[in-house]
């Protein structure tokens, strides 16, 4: 990721992902908390505190603080 | 892989040949998986939805060696309890690819994986709202299976008998009235232990039949999932072709008359 003005003031977000907390700077974008967790973006669905983030607002959507993610994608299942 | 020349498998206005949907859990690999699917005849899988592993996010990926081109992925919520659950999974689903037909699937006991089908009607009819094409898991109850239909379910799946055991159908009464009173498909989902189990299925009036362990976890998965396409195409020819009445005594195929001596 480029650095932000955001980043370089050195303010940060504590969000939940998948049930771990992981610490982000302030400013990080659903697109951005992917490239960082280096998940690729076309095979998985991301949910933000219960609502579903459609794939082509990624990019758009910054986070807030304490925000609840949940990153999911298909597996073998019966 | 026509079974049968004008006997198309509807689900939802789209149209199949193979009547035989497997699932994609429980194998050595997602390679062995992809062969047995192949192998089945299968045009329909099912798939779960689950975290990524943030730890490994570039583990094997199942859209890597079952193409949804290829397959038509039923998203299942498998492992749900409750109705809030299952809607909550789907939605990721939908978003994950892009459809609208879905396995609703929602567990009771953790023993017995019975459905819980106070919660599975309330998650069924808070999916057709949200314009969703529900094929939906269910008890063996036939009064149950019309509530689902008549909530707008577009498959009715009942249980032959309990997710993973391999027991066979365990009461065909109900699974012929489900079969014979719906309306829409109907596809016996779960306790398919062998070839004739399946056969059985069809021959009973059910227009499918899903399963994943009796493939997966047969010592050779491939030749199995090949069995059970043929099972699953000779019990519906035989629905099809009309079986002869059930005799009580013995009728002989030769004729009675001119018998020498």
């Amino acid at each position: 990721m480029s650095k932000t003005a955001e980043q370089q003031s050195g303010k940060t977000l504590a969000v939940t992902v998948n049930g771990e907390e992981r610490v982000v700077p302030e400013g990080t974008t659903v697109s951005g908390l992917l490239e960082l967790l280096g998940v690729a973006t076309g095979k998985v669905a991301v949910e933000r505190n219960k609502a579903i983030v459609p794939r082509s607002t990624f990019a758009a959507q910054a986070l807030s603080d304490r925000d609840q993610i949940e990153i999911v994608r298909f597996v073998g299942g019966g | 892989m026509t079974a049968q020349p004008n006997d198309p498998f509807v689900i939802a206005g789209r149209t199949f040949t193979s009547r035989l949907i497997v699932g994609t859990g429980k194998y050595k690999d997602y390679a062995e998986n992809a062969a047995a699917a192949e192998a089945a005849g299968a045009e329909i899988v099912t798939v779960a939805v689950r975290r990524v592993n943030l730890s490994n996010p570039d583990e094997p990926m199942l859209v890597d060696h079952l193409s949804p081109e290829r397959f038509t992925f039923l998203p299942n919520t498998a492992g749900c309890f409750t109705g809030e659950d299952a809607v909550r999974t789907l939605r990721l689903a939908r978003e994950a690819g892009g459809w609208n037909l879905v396995k609703l699937e929602v567990l009771s006991d953790p023993d017995t994986l019975y459905p819980d089908m106070v919660e599975t009607l309330h998650a069924l009819k808070l999916l057709v709202e949200d314009g969703f094409e529900v094929m939906v898991y269910c008890s063996d109850d036939p009064v149950m299976a019309r509530r689902l239909e008549d909530a707008g379910a577009v498959a009715i799946m009942p249980l032959g008998a309990p997710i993973g055991s391999g027991l066979g159908i365990q009461n065909r009464l109900n699974i012929r009235l489900i079969a014979e009173q719906a309306r829409v498909p109907v596809l016996v989902d779960a306790g398919v232990g062998t070839a004739s189990d399946a056969a059985v299925a069809m021959e009973l009036g059910c227009d499918g039949v899903l399963m994943n362990t009796a493939i997966a976890e047969a010592r050779d998965a491939i030749a199995m999932a090949r069995a059970m396409r043929l099972a699953v195409e000779a019990g519906r020819a035989a629905y099809l072709a009309g079986r002869m009445p059930i005799r009580q005594y013995g009728a002989a195929s030769s004729p009675v008359d001119g018998i020498i001596g």
